[in-house]
């Protein structure tokens, strides 16, 4: 309709070519934001229905139909298969309980109790979720497996060397995760606190 | 200068708006999501092995190596799916995924109760589809309802020491997983009983 009117003038000229640097300015930071907030999401994951005992964390509902578009987002992305809440849960652990983080090179014991379940195992990946190669082949215990001590508890010992007990090899990695797999438990959804759900605590002892 | 500010807002605004679309469109639009990793290894409406996790393995993350896994890749358009599971020693699930991977539904073999899961799969409209009376008689029947026409279907037997392996891996190359014809010729075939 404007271009119609004959005779543009210059100050015309200019207000346009300002409107269209602003849009481009507001469009390139709605990219910007839009998408870097999804990709920061999407990878890091958020505390939306997140259950924290200890260094543990789970996100019980992702193994429902009630899970959260940011979960859905990171498991679209990761290409994992969320565990489903009729099956078990699981909870991962990245530092220990002083929040320092798994480091492959040290010491790190994870000891004491677990929830109640039918079976448990605790998996060592690394930062992306892969096994890591060792001579041994062990990438975990399970519950049938550990070593426990006569009162029912166990210390599981994280350490690149061999150790008496219950080894499990980091292979030297710098970084790693843990991962409490609960199976055929009532812990799910409904839990909320450390009581409902005693976790194992997890404790670097020394490094080298 | 105030120009420069309504850009500033509107693109804040408007980044908002950009953040909660691509968060819902991601597990629509993921090419790489566990159902894509899936398709090329996995026969549709059959079970297939999955390779044991080890690292080598990087076909999908978090996959717990005291497992044997198998995967049922379904698409209910011809039909309802009967699966059944044979329960191995110590412990034995199966969970469901719709395409996005939403887990819709698991259950394990004590919910199940007894020595084979057995289950059918459908989606609502097979569901709604199906006789009454049949509903009545198969009360024993477990019927699981698909949100989508296609899914996953994972099946897992532990191993509880890694020499228990091979029989965990036994027990699902039992499974079976296949569309079911047999609903639509008895619905005619059958006179309606009358049991209540």
């Amino acid at each position: 309709m404007r271009r119609q009117t004959p005779g543009l003038r210059p100050s015309r000229v200019r207000t346009d070519v300002r409107l269209i640097f602003v849009t481009l300015l507001a469009l390139m930071i709605a990219t910007a934001i839009g998408l870097g907030a999804t990709w920061m999401t999407a990878t890091r994951g958020t505390d939306f229905g997140t259950l924290t005992i200890g260094a543990w964390v789970a996100r019980p509902k992702t193994g429902t139909p009630d899970v959260d578009p940011y979960s859905s987002a990171t498991i679209a992305r990761s290409g994992e298969l969320p565990i489903g809440a009729g099956d078990g849960v699981s909870f991962l652990a990245t530092t220990d309980d002083h929040k320092r983080p798994l480091d492959g090179r040290c010491d790190v014991a994870v000891s004491g109790v677990t929830p109640a379940a039918r079976f448990w195992t605790l998996t060592l990946y690394d930062r992306k979720g892969h096994l890591v190669a060792n001579s041994l082949q062990r990438y975990g215990f399970t519950s049938e497996e550990v070593i426990r001590g006569s009162d029912g508890s166990f210390e599981i010992r994280m350490a690149s060397r061999a150790r008496a007990g219950n080894w499990l090899p980091t292979g030297g990695i710098e970084r790693y995760t843990l991962m409490l797999r609960l199976y055929d438990t009532p812990v799910g959804v409904a839990t909320r606190t450390p009581r409902d759900a005693p976790m194992p605590q997890i404790s670097t002892v020394g490094c080298p | 200068m105030i120009r420069l500010l309504f850009a500033i807002v509107a693109g804040v605004l408007l980044g908002g708006v950009v953040h909660l679309v691509s968060v819902l469109a991601l597990p629509r639009i993921a090419d790489n999501d566990a159902y894509s990793r899936l398709e090329p290894l996995t026969k549709l409406n059959a079970v297939s092995p999955l390779p044991p996790a080890d690292p080598g393995n990087t076909l999908m993350p978090y996959l717990d190596p005291a497992f044997a896994t198998a995967v049922c890749r379904y698409d209910l358009s011809g039909g309802p799916i009967k699966l059944t599971v044979p329960v191995s020693q110590a412990y034995t699930s199966v969970s469901f995924y719709t395409r996005s991977d939403v887990a819709y539904y698991a259950i394990n073999d004590r919910s199940a109760g007894r020595k084979v899961i057995e289950l059918n799969l459908m989606t609502e409209a097979q569901h709604a589809d199906l006789p009454e009376d049949e509903d009545v008689t198969a009360a024993d029947r477990l019927i699981i309802d698909s949100p989508t026409t296609t899914g996953l279907i994972l099946l897992k037997a532990l191993a509880p020491e890694p020499s228990l392996m091979p029989q965990a891996q036994a027990a699902l190359a039992a499974a079976n997983c296949k569309v079911q014809t047999e609903p639509q010729v008895a619905k005619q075939a059958d006179p309606p009983r009358s049991r209540r």
